[in-house]
């Protein structure tokens, strides 16, 4: 089933990456790269650094040492919002959604950077105002039917379920129409059901749109059953990457998964 | 009936004529109500004809059709039927393992399913259904890398390829379609047995739709949802054969969980439910006004006893005292219109409800806010037309008069025996069941106990081989306790024991949604299904419950006997998946009190308390095992009171 997606240009190089608070080393000299259409998952125990990594990317903290490039160009001064107009998006481990908007709203909210009436315009609904707001609607609509959240999509978040919260969320995501998309431990807390689901939509997304996918994730059948090479972070380190399978049989990272002293 | 409008093909054409701009079918995509007119219709149906026939499919074969309610899958079955095959509507919530058993059945050939979910299933089934060779489906997503299925998309764009170098090709098919051809092979659910293929004709089920739309006087004006199973006859009567007739238009919902906001959006004229959804509405709109703040509830309370008073009578313009009126009309202003609207029903004027007894205040409910539900009468065999209930006679105990062209008998031991060109042609390879069902005089026996009333409706009492007798000899009709019991909110499910036994027993399924809400609104803290049926407070809600139900029966003369003794509250829901219920979901009796003889026996002991460990399939496939320890409870009962006047 699985083409040769690692075999694409290469999208996102991460190269030599440190980052500290104070004392504390996040991470240390971390260096991977991140191929075109493929899902790259990030994997290791708790505190191992893995959400900091997804954060320098979209660039939330500033890593000390290294480079990272991004489609051909090497970032400087990155920030969130110069991220997500580079087209890169992402949802969060704790979700982070307007509790008390609507469905709909919360994913228009993803269509935000490519608004580019001014203030005035919308306010009177005009020209190109009313234009983006057809357009946008659509996309929005389209991310909707793709994603199954049709029945919901008038009620607030804060009233759903944990599993369709989180579905809303990747709907915001996808409605940036990223090139890089960066999923936060997107099954946590799920049923089987729900973790089935979102693997197929996470699968279709990538399928469909060619989105680049880079995933946390701790539940390893989904890690082994969807990605297509796997990092493993360990204090901050880097101590495997390749295929899944690779991956399941370095020593290095079943002992860090079972906990051998160091 | 004209011999230029005998077959569905031919219906659709002549539309396509004389209302080619009106809309025939509406579709909610993407967020927008889409339309196709009459043209627009017969245009789709003839590049899918063309499509099916340019790819080998040819008269007589069967096209089976899976999915949900999609414009697209409803238009197969007029291309299949246009080019004289037969539809094959099926279950589409079916788990891959039943498909292959009426596939192989049907010997299909060609299916058309809607999306990547039915494809998935279908393929399972493929290494057992060495017939099957062409699969199209609706939607593409998720489907770009699969192999050996085609869109139907390409399929149109074949069939218009194919119309333009054979341009009298599909004429000529649709006029070599006759009437007595078997349009359509529907399977039934199967309460017992594996499922039997019944082929209706085009003439069967056009006078069946024809019947109908003249007795309550249906047009090209009317419009319908139609989001009940395409493999389900109801819907093929209602969406699609009186579509067809009448050249009304058919509304698909965006997906099964919007139905209601659909609905509301519509706003139909013609309206069609099995009880349960209806059901379902009244218990959905019970819990929200229970939310509702204290006025609302006292607004609401009273003018329901408004209603239930006078409600019914108004609707039948029968005589109605004016204080009465004049409150009815008020309370029509601040409940009953808003309540109408909030169900999507503002603009019905025939609501139909069927497939299952209707709880007779559950009837009386909807009917006295002004909702003109009825009830009627008939089976898949029957093209589910055998009785109506005309305007001004209906009645909640009756299932109306034999429709139009529909002669009906009662069996010397009750069963109802119905004759009429709206019968099944046969059941499909089953010579022998066909013989059985239909006898020498050309008789259907529809396997229910009825009788006729003196008003001349038939009156359904329950399925022929479920009524029963107790050991003290008195009636025992399961069903009819059982929708006593599914009447409370509270109550999804119930199943009664009885047949042959001293007392009657039950077995009983609370509705999680409404004693969730019930339970939280009390502080009573759970952790799912099973941990809320076994608290006590829950068992003691369902017990007052009982009670009343008990308390009816015991005015009901011949049934004061049967009120319910003991009572368990099950550890799950019963669920078709685990052969509990049929796919129209209607209890498996027989087979439920096999899988849970334990819990029977113990109703029938002094026990009170029995360990059970159940298997459960999971949606996904994979099953495990439920245990609990189930509480047996008592019941109280009254004794019988003299029957009062009749309802």
């Amino acid at each position: 089933m699985t083409p040769a997606r690692s075999s694409g240009e290469v999208l996102l190089a991460v190269d030599d990456i440190s980052l500290s608070f104070g004392g504390v080393k996040a991470l240390t000299g971390i260096s991977f790269d991140v191929r075109e259409r493929e899902i790259r998952a990030i994997i290791g125990p708790n505190g191992a650094g893995k959400s900091s990594m997804l954060n320098v990317i979209n660039g939330v903290y500033h890593p000390q040492e290294g480079t990272i490039t991004f489609r051909g160009e090497v970032r400087h001064d990155m920030n969130t919002h110069r991220a997500a107009a580079q087209g890169i998006a992402r949802t969060f481990q704790n979700i982070a959604l307007f509790k008390g908007m609507s469905v709909l709203d919360n994913i228009l909210t993803g269509r935000n950077l490519r608004m580019r009436a001014t203030f005035i315009e919308q306010a009177i609904y005009v020209g190109r105002a009313r234009r983006e707001e057809l357009e946008n609607r659509r996309k929005v609509e389209e991310v909707i039917d793709f994603l199954e959240i049709q029945h919901i999509r008038k009620t607030p978040v804060g009233k759903l379920p944990y599993g369709l919260q989180k579905r809303v969320e990747l709907a915001r995501a996808l409605a940036a129409e990223p090139i890089l998309l960066l999923l936060d431990e997107p099954m946590a807390g799920m049923n089987i059901e729900e973790k089935q689901d979102m693997c197929r939509f996470v699968l279709d997304v990538n399928e469909q749109y060619g989105t680049t996918i880079v995933l946390i994730e701790h539940d390893m059948g989904v890690v082994m059953d969807i990605s297509d090479r796997v990092i493993v972070l360990d204090y901050g380190k880097k101590i495997g990457d390749g295929t899944p399978d690779d991956v399941r049989t370095n020593q290095a990272v079943i002992d860090a998964y079972l906990g051998v002293a160091n | 009936m004209e011999a230029e409008l005998a077959t569905f093909p031919r219906l659709l054409l002549e539309h396509a004529h004389v209302r080619g701009e009106q809309p025939a079918t509406r579709e909610k995509d993407l967020g927008i109500w889409q339309t196709w007119t009459w043209a627009q219709v017969a245009d789709e149906v003839r590049a899918l004809a063309c499509g099916l026939a340019a790819l080998g499919f040819k008269r007589g074969m069967r096209l089976a059709i899976i999915g949900d309610n999609r414009p697209r899958l409803y238009w197969s079955m007029t291309a299949a039927q246009a080019l004289g095959g037969i539809a094959v509507p099926m279950y589409q919530d079916a788990p891959a393992a039943e498909f292959a058993y009426v596939l192989n059945d049907a010997e299909i050939v060609y299916a058309i399913v809607e999306d990547q979910e039915q494809v998935d299933k279908i393929l399972e089934t493929a290494p057992q259904v060495p017939s099957l060779k062409h699969i199209y489906y609706d939607d593409p997503r998720g489907l770009r890398n699969y192999e050996g299925v085609t869109s139907i998309d390409r399929l149109q764009e074949i069939g218009r390829e194919f119309d333009l170098t054979h341009p009298d090709f599909y004429n000529d098919e649709v006029a070599r379609g006759r009437s007595g051809d078997v349009s359509i092979v529907l399977y039934t659910s199967g309460t017992t047995g594996k499922p039997k293929g019944v082929c209706q004709t085009h003439s069967a089920f056009i006078v069946s739709a024809q019947g109908g739309c003249g007795f309550d006087k249906l047009d090209s004006r009317d419009s319908i949802l139609s989001y009940l199973p395409m493999a389900w006859v109801g819907d093929h009567l209602f969406s699609y054969a009186q579509w067809l007739v009448a050249g009304m238009t058919i509304n698909c919902p965006e997906s099964g969980d919007t139905v209601m906001t659909d609905l509301r959006e519509i706003g139909p004229t013609y309206y069609f439910a099995p009880p349960r959804v209806f059901e379902n509405l009244l218990t959905q709109v019970m819990i929200r006004m229970e939310d509702a703040s204290a006025i609302k509830r006292a607004l609401f309370r009273y003018f329901t006893g408004v209603s239930r008073r006078c409600g019914s009578a108004i609707l039948d313009r029968k005589p109605v005292p004016l204080s009465d009126r004049f409150l009815y009309a008020l309370g029509n202003v601040l409940v009953y219109a808003p309540l109408r609207n909030v169900l999507g029903m503002s603009r019905i004027r025939v609501a139909y409800t069927a497939g299952a007894a209707i709880g007779p205040d559950l009837f009386r409910f909807y009917r006295s806010i002004g909702i003109n539900l009825k009830q009627l009468y008939g089976s898949t065999e029957t093209c589910a037309y055998v009785c109506l209930q005309p305007d001004a006679g209906v009645k909640f105990d009756t299932v109306g008069r034999p429709a139009p062209g529909v002669e009906i008998k009662i069996a010397e031991d009750g069963e109802v025996l119905v004759r009429g060109p709206m019968l099944l042609k046969e059941y499909y390879k089953r010579p022998d069941a066909t013989a059985e069902s239909i006898d020498s005089e050309g008789f259907f026996h529809t396997g229910d106990a009825g009788l006729i009333d003196d008003s001349g409706q038939l009156k359904i009492i329950d399925r022929a081989k479920d009524v029963g007798k107790m050991n003290g000899g008195a009636m025992f009709a399961p069903n009819y306790i059982e929708n006593k019991l599914k009447f409370f909110p509270h109550i999804k499910e119930a199943v009664a024991f009885g047949n042959g036994r001293e007392a009657v027993c039950a077995f009983i399924n609370i509705d999680m949604g409404s004693v969730g809400n019930w339970a939280e609104r009390r502080g009573i803290a759970y952790s799912g299904y099973t941990d809320l049926a076994a608290k006590a407070e829950v068992y003691r809600l369902v017990g007052e419950c009982v009670e009343q139900v008990n308390a009816e029966l015991a005015k009901e003369g011949p049934l004061s006997a049967s009120q319910i003794q003991r009572f368990i509250i099950l550890h799950k829901e019963l669920d078709p998946d685990d052969d509990e219920l049929t796919r129209t979901r209607k209890v498996r009796r027989s087979f439920i009190a096999e899988k849970y003889r334990v819990l029977v026996d113990a109703l029938y002991s002094d026990r009170k308390v029995q360990h059970i460990e159940t298997l459960v399939k999971f949606e996904d496939g994979r099953s495990g095992m439920v245990a609990a320890d189930l509480r047996i409870e008592e019941a109280k009962t009254l004794p019988a009171v003299a029957a009062r006047e009749a309802a």
